[in-house]
């Protein structure tokens, strides 16, 4: 029981990171590898704030507040250059980001992991099982965001300028979308997503480095393809599947080493069954 | 003999010049070690040089002439560097000499992980760029963890190869690397200018039009995967002959980039790019480490990271194409073989029409671009007409 609530909130923040990699995906049709390094900058950031003494609250702020700018800045400089040349070049330059913000910040805060204890909170016993207080926070905040973001795309006019962009960008520009902007306010939306997994990361692992986003990033990345990349419901169901499947594996002594073994090996097997996800729309190439 | 070879059309000299160097550099590091100047450190990054120039080749088929990325490539080198030194390991207490339990090791570990290279990829091909590159990068991990829980390779500890390692005693293993070059630079080359060549850059540059031309699209997009697949094996083994222990952090997701690295730096495509760029990271490693402690070894990084993302935009943004075909060492060429070239000359060869000079450049009437400005205004009909 317990194994299954950690489980779903490991889910949570897997499919809150899933989200952004699924929108920018469905968007600009590129893989962002630098959305994983994107957490580890939240995650630094609210160490900043919090070993020079600002309260957590300043901390969550400023750390939305300095991923979404990360976010909009990388697109600027590094994609948008590229937009309309092969996917191969957009996929090599975003290593090359993911790369530049994790050296940038080993050169800034040193290899070694920095402690971070955001809040200290108990455990609980719910249905007869110890479920820590962390998780069901996470799981809820992280069930609340989900649900905003889904009535976001589908009733506010840019969520729906969203969903045209994703659809054809060419039609949506004719209809009069600022495709830029709406790629940009994708940007901004993953990485506040990305913000917000750094600090349920923070609860449940007290300790921030500068390779902390890279594992995370391409697990959600391994969830946002399992559900079905550039559909959103699809990248929360994936995100939560590969969390109690993560920790069922951990609990099971003779699974426990193989864990990203048996991960990346379920990717592998639903990219053979169904190439689309779980959720994905299948679409025709065109010549 | 020779003369004959050299004078003959299809001698070039830009085509093996690759080999010259490679050789003249193979006899010279051969002479200092026999004069005795060649420092360990100094071989051992001739070593590195030699492996690395092998993965980046490898990987520069998948990438650069196939058009996928592979972030798995440590992985092929994991199972090579693994298997193909166990195997070693095995042979050694039968055969005595270190050089023929390398060389049959080295088939071993490239054919198993050619054979890696094929289970991966009959369903990994049947995805696309980023699919591709996310199942490359998941292989490379699984690969990763398996050797590091499997009981018979060290576990943790990593695969002890202190048996097989090349030592002061044997014949210097980068000679060995060298030749290993020359053989897979060899072969690469001229799968890359024969047919099946052809027909993988076909692949790359349009996958519909090459199948409605009537290639076998996956036949090709496994062959070039499984023979990469196999060189980077190659690679591993030799990397277990060199160092000991073979540890399975060396092949993270890092490493692969690191081959990356090399195959953009030199030029996707470009197999004598990658040979100077695989020259140029172990050295630029080997000198950084040397100088760098610590915390300042990230700096590495953040050169790699500056010329993924410099080359890469660079060379692909439509903007920047302008800048670029100005200062290109082709353009430049180019403009001087242009002056001494006749009119006539370049009448009579129609690939080169559009290098004849005119008074308006041949862009500016060729563009159906519409500037601000120069709209197309029809003319108001006079009044009362005729």
């Amino acid at each position: 029981m317990s194994i299954l609530f950690d489980g779903l909130s490991l889910g949570a923040i897997y499919a809150l990171i899933a989200l952004g990699y699924t929108m920018v995906y469905g968007i600009a049709k590129m893989l962002n590898f630098a959305h994983g390094d994107i957490i580890m900058v939240g995650a630094y950031s609210v160490f900043v704030t919090l070993a020079s003494g600002g309260h957590i609250a300043l901390a969550c702020i400023l750390s939305i507040v300095l991923c979404v700018i990360m976010g909009v800045v990388v697109e600027k400089v590094a994609y948008k250059p590229l937009r309309g040349s092969s996917p191969l070049a957009v996929l090599i330059t975003a290593i090359g980001v993911s790369y530049l913000l994790q050296s940038i910040s080993q050169l800034i805060f040193g290899a070694d992991p920095k402690n971070v204890t955001i809040a200290s909170l108990g455990a609980v016993t719910l249905f007869g099982a110890k479920i820590s207080v962390s998780s069901i926070v996470t799981l809820v905040i992280g069930a609340v965001i989900m649900a905003a973001l889904t009535v976001f795309v589908k009733k506010t006019r840019t969520g729906r300028a969203m969903v045209a962009v994703s659809e054809d960008k060419g039609a949506a520009m004719l209809m009069g979308i600022n495709v830029n902007k709406i790629i940009s306010v994708t940007f901004a939306i993953g990485s506040a997503l990305a913000a917000a997994a750094s600090l349920f990361y923070l609860m449940q692992i007290p300790s921030v480095e500068p390779t902390l986003g890279s594992m995370p990033g391409i697990k959600a990345f391994t969830a946002a393809v399992i559900g079905g990349i550039g559909s959103i419901p699809g990248a929360m169901i994936g995100g939560v599947l590969l969390g109690v499947i993560e920790k069922v594996c951990l609990s099971v002594p003779v699974l426990a080493p193989y864990t990203t073994a048996v991960e990346f090996g379920l990717l592998i097997v639903i990219l053979l069954v169904r190439p689309i996800g779980l959720l994905g729309k299948k679409r025709r190439e065109k010549v | 003999m020779i003369k004959s070879i050299l004078k003959s059309d299809d001698f070039k000299l830009k085509n093996c010049i690759n080999y010259i160097v490679v050789a003249v550099a193979l006899v010279a590091a051969c002479t200092l070690h026999g004069m005795g100047e060649l420092k360990t450190s100094y071989m051992n990054l001739l070593v590195q040089i030699g492996y690395s120039i092998i993965l980046a080749v490898s990987l520069n088929l998948v990438v650069g002439f196939l058009g996928e990325l592979s972030l798995g490539h440590a992985g092929f080198m994991c199972v090579g560097a693994y298997l193909g030194t166990f195997i070693s390991m095995q042979l050694s207490e039968v055969i005595e000499s270190k050089i023929i339990c390398l060389l049959i090791s080295m088939l071993c570990g490239g054919v198993i992980a050619a054979v890696f290279g094929f289970l991966v990829g009959l369903p990994a091909l049947r995805l696309k760029g980023d699919y591709l590159a996310i199942v490359t990068l998941a292989f490379g991990e699984i690969i990763r963890t398996i050797f590091k829980n499997l009981p018979w390779f060290g576990k943790a500890m990593g695969l002890s190869t202190g048996a097989v390692k090349f030592t002061k005693k044997d014949t210097p293993l980068f000679i060995i690397v060298f030749i290993t070059v020359l053989v897979v630079l060899f072969l690469v080359q001229n799968l890359v200018r024969s047919k099946h060549g052809r027909a993988i850059t076909a692949i790359r540059d349009n996958e519909i039009a090459a199948k409605a031309m009537g290639i076998n699209v996956t036949f090709y997009k496994l062959f070039v995967f499984v023979i990469a697949a196999f060189f980077a094996g190659v690679a591993g083994v030799f990397y277990g002959h060199y160092t000991t222990p073979v540890m399975y952090t060396f092949f993270s997701y890092n490493y692969s980039i690191e081959i990356l690295v090399m195959v953009v730096l030199g030029g996707m495509g470009s197999i004598n790019g990658s040979i100077i760029a695989a020259t140029l990271i172990p050295i630029i490693n080997f000198k950084l480490q040397e100088k760098l402690p610590g915390d300042l070894a990230a700096l590495k990084f953040l050169i790699y990271a500056l010329i993924l993302i410099g080359i890469v935009i660079f060379n692909n943004a439509p903007k920047l194409a302008p800048i670029k075909e100005k200062i290109s060492i082709k353009a430049i060429i180019a403009k001087l073989t242009a002056k001494n070239r006749k009119p006539e000359d370049i009448l009579n060869d129609p690939a080169h029409w559009d290098k004849i000079p005119t008074k308006i450049s041949m862009d500016e009437v060729l563009s159906t671009d519409i500037q601000p400005g120069n709209e197309y205004v029809p003319d108001k009909p006079e009044k009362g007409g005729k």
